[in-house]
């Protein structure tokens, strides 16, 4: 039982160091989508005893959208953007590699500092769930397309699923599928918005996105 | 009743997007935010029962926001109907030798109306997923209004809010994560009622986890430096319009929602706790907002810079407690009605002189009369000079800080509140004397009623609370400042 549950964890883990590793956006869609579909089967492992009617409608839901939906719309974003397939990283592959490994022994530090108040089925939720976060922070910050911003958008997302689903906090099932409405109409969103972005400057580099600043030097300083 | 207030605009702003017909449309705004209004005054009066189990209740707190909520978006509907109008007149606008084309004006009006919706359930929703889902859906509806003008720069400006807020957001969720996890094994209810029942028993460093996540989840959408740097983008490339919603009705919602963490937090005995980080946060928004006024080359950026001045003045006011707390509340009824007003007029400045830069805007008064007296009183108002309301409510929370003995506090307000007046009356002052620049097109022009009456109300309403505080007012704030005060 524990050791099921924890060479899921652990592939979660592996996926983030795969994914920052990877140098094509599709093949990086494509393992986000496998890293959620594998969170969302989290509740079917951690509470093999205690599956509800709810409980498998809402894993199912999940699946549906972190599996096919986000990557289906992510690669038509792909390819409407029409944009070269590299992910182009501020930061070397190794390096973030590197980092990604220190990142998961902080977390596990944290996690050994917050004891939690109720039984838990394994002692990696925590800082596989920290971990999962804070590499999607890194991602966001170290990549330069919109894309894999919301890809990094996606792996904080699937980093606290991790956190909501193995310790099965109930909420009602009208809030859990709320939250996932608002996690997809985002994603929606930004989609559109990667359209046009990419319409209005031929690319989706987010670097280029830097006019609005302040302090930006007068464009017409000399005047006669 | 709050049923009504929540599907009213909900089903308006769903219809106007299949509504072919602008005068319709328009009118329809109008019904709407009179209606909403209409619906909150008698809530305010008669508080209505609460609904699903509690999961809806208009507590005082509840009440006082969505007052502000909704006076302002009854002024945003006037403002916006003869705004729309005559954005439809030159649809191809021409900005720095650039083209673009506007959104539809049913889209904008839609999202108009559905983010009012969702303002209206965040202060109404006691429910911690709930409210998480609401402001969500805040940002999500409201990054089309903010790309309104296809322009390249809103664009960015939209990408970045979009982004920020969505991941800002996302801690908040891990924040309700945290939450649930505080109470045990058996528990893991988000209704607040029952984490302020359980107060005593709550797991103490998991609460604390949960309110830092809630805070700088929630804090960055209310624009707390330094996860403020959406927030003068996103005010500056938006139509007028929604900048003042943005910024007098949209701050506010997340402002309330941190609070409702620091509801549950007062409850389990670690409200000092929480102070810390709010005065920390708010004298670090003080700083920033400081520092990027002073130099400012926008002047929609300045007003954006100074709604971040004055959420860091609310976070300092919750975390000096005591009645420091009621200067907060009433700080946010009169930065709110300040600011809009102040936006309003901005978008009458920026149409007409087509230039969002400060050094190329001058004689306002001249040109502009109207506009030109209320940019000046708005002026006045917001940087806190007496007669108006928002220097009463400064006020407040610096007596608290001196009888509370926190002199050093006292003296970093005051002076970088002194700093921030200088900043600002180097960029107003200019803008609203001197002669008109000679390359303007139409040296006189022309003010229509509806551009400037929203503003007058609001600068009246604000001039009218420096002098005298209702007592329907002045119960409603204290009624909500005692939800949020640590009593020891």
């Amino acid at each position: 039982m524990s050791s099921g549950i924890d060479s899921v964890l652990m592939g979660i883990i592996l996926m983030n160091l795969w994914l920052v590793a990877t140098s094509r956006i599709s093949a990086c869609i494509k393992i986000v989508a496998f890293q959620g579909i594998l969170v969302a089967f989290l509740p079917f492992v951690a509470h093999a005893s205690s599956v509800t009617v709810e409980t498998s409608l809402f894993v199912l839901a999940t699946v549906a959208l972190k599996g096919f939906i986000f990557p289906w719309l992510l690669f038509r974003a792909l390819r409407e953007a029409n944009v070269r397939r590299e992910v182009e990283p501020f930061i070397g592959y190794p390096v973030s590699m590197v980092f990604c490994v220190f990142i998961f022994l902080i977390s596990m530090w944290l996690g050994a500092r917050l004891p939690m108040p109720r039984p838990v089925f394994s002692a990696l939720v925590v800082p596989v769930s920290f971990a999962t976060i804070l590499i999607g922070f890194f991602i966001i910050i170290s990549r330069t397309k919109a894309l894999t911003q919301v890809l990094g958008y996606l792996v904080i997302e699937n980093g606290i699923y991790v956190f909501g689903m193995a310790l099965l906090v109930e909420q009602p099932v009208l809030v859990e599928l709320a939250i996932l409405l608002d996690v997809f109409v985002a994603v929606f969103v930004m989609g559109i918005a990667i359209f046009h972005i990419s319409r209005e400057f031929d690319h989706i580099d987010t670097h280029h996105l830097s006019q609005l600043r302040d302090w930006t030097a007068p464009k017409e300083e000399v005047r006669p | 009743m709050m049923f009504g207030l929540f599907f009213v605009p909900l089903v308006a702003g769903l219809l106007s997007f299949i509504i072919p017909w602008d005068r319709l449309r328009r009118t329809m705004l109008m019904i709407v935010a009179g209606s909403h209004l209409a619906m909150t005054a008698c809530c305010w009066i008669v508080a209505p029962p609460t609904a699903l189990n509690g999961w809806f209740v208009l507590d005082p707190l509840g009440v006082l926001f969505l007052g502000i909520i909704s006076v302002l978006f009854f002024a945003a509907a006037i403002y916006g109907v003869q705004y729309l109008a005559k954005e439809k007149h030159h649809r191809q606008g021409r900005d720095e030798q650039f083209l673009f084309n506007n959104a539809p004006e049913a889209v904008f009006t839609g999202c108009l109306l559905i983010f009012l919706a969702a303002m209206t359930l965040v202060v109404m929703s006691q429910n911690f997923g709930v409210l998480w889902v609401a402001m969500e859906a805040t940002t999500l509806v409201s990054a089309p209004l903010i790309y309104f003008h296809r322009h390249h720069r809103s664009l960015e400006a939209t990408w970045k809010y979009l982004l920020i807020c969505s991941v800002g957001i996302a801690l908040a969720l891990l924040g309700n994560l945290f939450l649930a996890v505080t109470q045990g094994p058996e528990q893991s209810s988000l209704l607040l009622a029952d984490l302020i029942k359980n107060g005593p028993l709550l797991n103490i460093p998991w609460l604390k986890a949960a309110f830092i996540f809630l805070f700088v989840g929630y804090g960055t959408k209310m624009g707390l430096a330094p996860m403020h740097t959406w927030l003068p983008d996103a005010h500056s490339e938006a139509p007028s319009v929604v900048s003042a919603l943005l910024s007098g009705a949209l701050l506010n919602c997340a402002f309330v929602s941190v609070l409702r963490g620091y509801q549950a937090c007062i409850a389990a005995g670690i409200g000092d706790f929480c102070q810390d980080i709010f005065i920390l946060f708010g004298i670090l928004s003080l700083f920033f907002a400081t520092i990027f006024i002073f130099g400012q080359t926008d002047y929609k950026r300045m007003l954006a810079y100074s709604s971040i001045e004055h959420m860091g003045i609310l976070s300092l006011g919750v975390g000096l407690s005591g009645a420091a707390v009621y200067g907060a509340m009433f700080h946010a009824v009169n930065h709110s009605l300040t600011k809009a007003g102040l936006f309003f007029i901005a978008g009458n400045i920026l149409s007409h002189f087509r230039t969002k830069e400060v050094k190329d805007v001058r004689g306002v008064l001249r040109v502009l009369p109207r506009s030109g007296v209320l940019w000046m009183a708005g002026f006045f108002a917001i940087t806190g000079t007496p007669p108006f309301g928002v220097f009463l409510s400064k006020f407040m929370i610096l007596r608290a800080a001196l009888d509370q003995g926190r002199v050093g506090l006292a003296v970093i307000f005051l002076a970088v509140l002194c700093a921030i007046f200088i900043g600002a009356a180097r960029i107003f002052l200019p803008m609203a004397q001197g002669a008109a620049p000679e390359d303007l097109k139409n040296p006189a022009g022309k003010e229509p009623g509806f551009s400037v009456l929203p503003t007058m109300i609001l600068l009246a309403l604000v001039l009218v609370l420096g002098l005298y505080i209702p007592g329907g007012l002045s119960d409603l704030l204290s009624a909500a400042a005692r939800m949020i005060t640590d009593v020891p």
